[in-house]
């Protein structure tokens, strides 16, 4: 039996195959990377009836694709535009949480995401890919991941995995809400910063620059101003870690971050709303506000009881 | 040892063994490092080692701050003399080509480039840390003669394969990358490669490395490979 595979007609701006990210590989400087947003890349899975296979990650414009075999089920994820033209030139205007088959020469076109940044693509089955490091997730800039760690590619083939005729529809409602401030607890360099800085960073408005990427995000509002060491012994920095340059602007620390760092860190964005930050597109006004580790251990449990609540509505 | 402990965020431990930089400080850090590899806790997700601090990354599903630091406190710790770290030699080509920062360091170290190179390549250099990119070791310490500060405008790119100093550090671009060390040559040896399954960097805290010159031709051979 042939097997199923996409044809990557277009391969969109920063399509990355990723999955949970990858272990244990901080301390050689490989970052956890994975998918951005967590949630949706678990609610594409779930939605084609799988547990824990690579996605199509894209941001902005995604891939234009085309279906070659039998038949296969995707669903896609996120706040995202697109569309499936039939063989017959047929043309369905895609609705995101809800899966659909593709059928032989069907073409996918993922225009582009709606006023957020990532979207999600999953198949029944998942891709056919080599693990590298034990995951499947991208990490372009050291080429680590499938396909030597390069993003999609003009008229790259990526095979399907062959499965049992699963072809129930799923769907649910789902709505990308926006999060009108980034909650976040106090990092090891708190101290670092004037008063009135830290009464800034905390009550002031900050915009998300276009200087924003899988590594990290950079925004824009008052300077924060450094009143000890404008540079630290090199140390470990995890993702949601917020640095202070010296030229006073924050960096939010991504999942592609460098795993070491030497700037002053003012605090951390709590797990639970990781996936609503790197959301954020360019020009999005964002505040900051400050919760204790118990709370953030609350907020993150709810957080989870939402997703599996979500997933098992899907099931 | 441990000075103190931190949640850094929600999900990692932060370890502090102190403001001093230095080898005793650094191999207290590496010893805690491999101690809880070896434990091999399910809910560690990531280990940091670094100079003077080590930081834990753990899955919040699975635990939390004060569950993990407690069952962490039961570890038990072994010392790193006891363990065989290795001991590395690395290829270096010094030519005026790849010795980007020749001219600056002749300045600021007021030595000639008999004796800058002279005083490198006779030590052998202890790994405090790998990490930033991909691969690039923190080595230490370089003569005392040779330290000094960084670029002020660091480079936008700096060449894969070069070999830089700063303070009382070397280190090694593993990919090209911006960067604001002092660059004084360039090596052919693959540090990182992802094709290696078990373990894709060559030079890992704890290790040891020794460099030694090659001349331009056996550079441009070895670069081949």
């Amino acid at each position: 039996m042939k097997s199923n595979f996409f044809e990557v007609l277009r391969p969109g701006i920063n399509s990355t195959f990723q999955d949970f990210g990858r272990e244990n590989f901080y301390h050689i400087g490989l970052p956890f990377s994975g998918a951005m947003d967590n949630r949706n890349y678990l609610l594409s899975n779930t939605l084609v009836n799988n547990k824990y296979e690579a996605a199509i990650e894209f941001a902005y414009q995604g891939p234009l694709l085309k279906f070659h075999g039998k038949s296969t089920v995707i669903a896609v994820t996120g706040d995202v535009n697109f569309s499936i033209t039939k063989k017959n030139k047929k043309l369905i205007n895609g609705e995101c949480y809800k899966n659909y088959i593709l059928e032989n020469e069907d073409e996918l076109d993922i225009i582009s995401t709606n006023k957020s940044v990532y979207g999600y693509l999953s198949v029944s089955g998942g891709f056919v890919l080599e693990k590298i490091l034990n995951s499947y997730s991208t990490f372009s800039r050291a080429k680590v991941g499938p396909f030597k760690g390069e993003k999609l590619f003009v008229n790259q083939k990526i095979l399907i995995k062959q499965t049992s005729d699963f072809k129930t529809q799923k769907k649910i409602k789902y709505i990308n809400t926006k999060i009108e401030y980034i909650r976040i607890i106090k990092a090891t360099n708190f101290d670092f910063f004037s008063k009135k800085a830290v009464e800034n960073f905390l009550n002031k408005e900050f915009i998300v620059t276009k200087l924003t990427d899988r590594m990290g995000m950079r925004i824009k509002g008052p300077i924060i101003e450094n009143i000890k060491e404008k540079n630290i012994r090199s140390e470990g920095i995890v993702k949601g870690t917020i640095q202070i340059p010296p030229d006073g602007d924050p960096i939010i620390m991504l999942s592609d971050h460098g795993t070491i760092g030497g700037y002053p860190k003012i605090g951390v964005v709590i797990s639970a709303d990781y996936d609503k930050l790197v959301q954020l597109v360019p020009n999005t006004k964002i505040k900051f506000k400050l919760v204790n580790l118990p709370e953030a251990e609350k907020i993150y449990e709810i957080y989870r009881l939402e997703t599996d609540n979500l997933i098992n509505q899907i099931k | 040892m441990i000075k103190n402990i931190l949640n850094l965020g929600d999900s990692s431990i932060y370890y502090d063994f102190g403001d001093e930089i230095n080898k005793e400080t650094n191999k207290k850090v590496i010893s805690f490092f491999n101690s809880l590899k070896k434990a091999n806790l399910e809910e560690i997700i990531n280990l940091t080692p670094s100079y003077n601090k080590l930081i834990v990354s753990f899955d919040l599903k699975k635990t939390n701050f004060i569950e993990l630091k407690k069952k962490i406190e039961d570890i038990k710790t072994f010392n790193i003399d006891e363990q065989k770290n290795k001991k590395i030699k690395i290829p270096i080509c010094c030519d005026e080509e790849f010795f980007l920062d020749k001219e600056r360091l002749i300045k600021k170290l007021k030595l000639n480039v008999e004796e800058i190179l002279e005083k490198y390549l006779n030590k052998s250099y202890f790994c405090y840390m790998t990490g930033f990119v991909a691969g690039m070791p923190f080595l230490g310490d370089i003569s005392k003669e040779l330290r000094t500060d960084r670029l002020k405008t660091p480079r936008v790119k700096v060449p894969k394969g070069s070999v830089g100093i700063t303070e009382q550090f070397s280190n090694i671009y593993t990919f090209e990358s911006p960067g604001g060390w002092n660059i004084i040559g360039k090596t052919p040896c693959k540090i990182f490669n992802s094709n290696n399954k078990v373990n894709p960097v060559l030079i890992n805290p704890g290790d040891n490395v020794h460099f030694y010159s090659i001349s331009k031709n056996e550079f441009l051979k070895l670069n081949e490979k």
